[in-house]
């Protein structure tokens, strides 16, 4: 099973040279961990800046300066800094190449949703609709079962909807799986020591198995 | 040059009415109005809608007003870190209208340019979606939203001129340059406040003729939500 950074971890091997992408609260904030050398990608926050740097050093945290965590950051060099509703022209005009973000449930044909629990969590969507709305490409960062060991990969969602037909691929502490256009989940990659079944049992959704299943390098 | 300073926060909430409504800039609680929130709190105005991204901490920016109950309805897209402000919502003692991120920022901004409605793709499918016209182009879903505005618009900025032109600083930005444009009466506090001609016109943020009230403010805490360094 692979813990959240390695899940950080096999994410950041989908970035590609030149991505300008949006990572979501949690593990896909990890993912600026593992970016690989050889590349450049340009991290957006939603709440108004294009080059997300490293955390600050302890002298220099800057309070005007945060990411849609709301945590301090720094900015790289050939940053720019812009209001919310441009932030959001860049999302939804579909110039974000690469959306990466957290779900509590994905269905079999793509719906996600990751921002209410009724009666029980109320938090709000913040920009997650917008993102997944118009994301050319949305990698979700989950865990396949719940603490009660319940998949999270279904057939139909249960919560409330974030969005519809917009994933495209899961990495989970199981797997790695692509979500059809067509319907289904296909098992790409299992964890190390995963077996092909294990992954069955955990998915509630259609789970396609077929060709080469390949063991994540971690 | 038409000179917009005021005295402070007190005199800028002098005509804040009970029951009217207010958008609040910033994102968390950065690049928020600290000395006009401070003002609303002595002023004691009641039945306020807030319009703002999120609603403060339990003992910060807007969750100070939430706990003294000034608050009856906020229009907001994440309001998760407080706690009293989940306890209303779920009791039932404050209205909260939840909107995708882009979709608030996007009405506010239409509230300020004079389009009374877009469509968005954002919530096509969801609770957000109830209610309202759905149209398809080039065959994709699109939902409609309308504009948002406010008799009172307060916004934070790192510089300002005495005629209300204003610089912001960093992520401080966030939501306070539309708000600015879709308040009836927009009030600016600023860190820095200078004569008009010290600012270079290449580098204003907001033009003057969006603001109608500036001071510049003081004792500013800037409370960080999530402080994170380098281990």
């Amino acid at each position: 099973m692979l813990d959240k950074h390695q899940i950080a971890k096999r994410i950041a091997r989908e970035l590609k040279d030149g991505y300008y992408v949006n990572l979501g609260i949690g593990i896909p904030t990890l993912v600026a961990n593992y970016i690989p050398q050889n590349i450049n990608v340009v991290l957006q926050s939603e709440n108004g800046l294009l080059g997300i740097g490293p955390f600050p050093a302890e002298g220099e945290v800057d309070a005007d300066l945060i990411n849609a965590g709301k945590q301090t950051i720094t900015m790289v060099d050939g940053s720019s800094l812009f209001s919310s509703a441009e932030s959001f022209a860049m999302i939804r005009g579909e110039h974000v190449d690469l959306t990466i973000l957290g779900a509590m449930e994905v269905s079999e044909n793509g719906d996600i949703a990751n921002w209410k629990i009724p009666g029980k969590m109320v938090k709000g969507m913040g920009g997650a609709m917008d993102l997944v709305a118009s994301a050319k490409n949305i990698i979700v960062a989950m865990q396949h079962v719940n603490k009660e060991g319940k998949s999270k990969l279904l057939k139909e969602c249960t919560l409330p909807i974030t969005g519809l037909h917009c994933v495209k691929k899961i990495v989970t502490e199981l797997a790695v799986l692509d979500v059809l256009p067509e319907g289904g989940f296909r098992l790409l990659e299992v964890a190390p020591g995963v077996t092909v079944e294990e992954v069955q049992n955990a998915t509630e959704g259609k789970l396609i198995v077929g060709g080469e299943i390949k063991t994540i390098e971690v | 040059m038409i000179n917009k300073v005021i005295n402070g926060p007190d005199e800028a909430v002098a005509d804040i009415f009970d029951g009217a409504t207010l958008m609040l800039g910033g994102f968390g609680l950065c690049g928020i109005p600290e000395n006009t929130i401070d003002a609303l709190l002595r002023k004691g105005v009641k039945r306020l809608t807030c319009i703002s991204n999120n609603a403060g901490v339990d003992d910060f920016g807007i969750g100070l007003m939430l706990k003294t109950r000034q608050v009856v309805k906020m229009i907001s897209s994440y309001v998760g870190e407080n706690q009293e402000f989940e306890r209303q919502l779920l009791s039932g003692e404050l209205e909260v209208e939840l909107l995708p991120q882009g979709t608030l920022a996007e009405r506010i901004r239409a509230g300020g340019a004079g389009i009374p409605a877009f469509f968005t793709p954002a919530g096509v499918g969801t609770e957000v979606a109830e209610g309202k016209e759905i149209r398809e182009f080039n065959g994709k879903k699109y939902l409609l939203e309308s504009w948002l505005k406010a008799d009172f618009s307060i916004v934070k900025a790192w510089k300002g001129d005495t005629a209300g032109n204003l610089i912001y600083k960093g992520t401080a930005r966030n939501f306070n340059p539309m708000m600015a444009t879709a308040g009836k009466i927009t009030i600016a506090e600023v860190e820095e406040l200078v004569p008009a001609g010290e600012l270079d016109p290449n580098m204003i943020h907001t033009p003057g003729i969006f603001v109608q009230r500036i001071f510049q403010g003081s004792h500013y805490e800037k409370r960080i939500e999530q402080r994170t360094t380098k281990s």
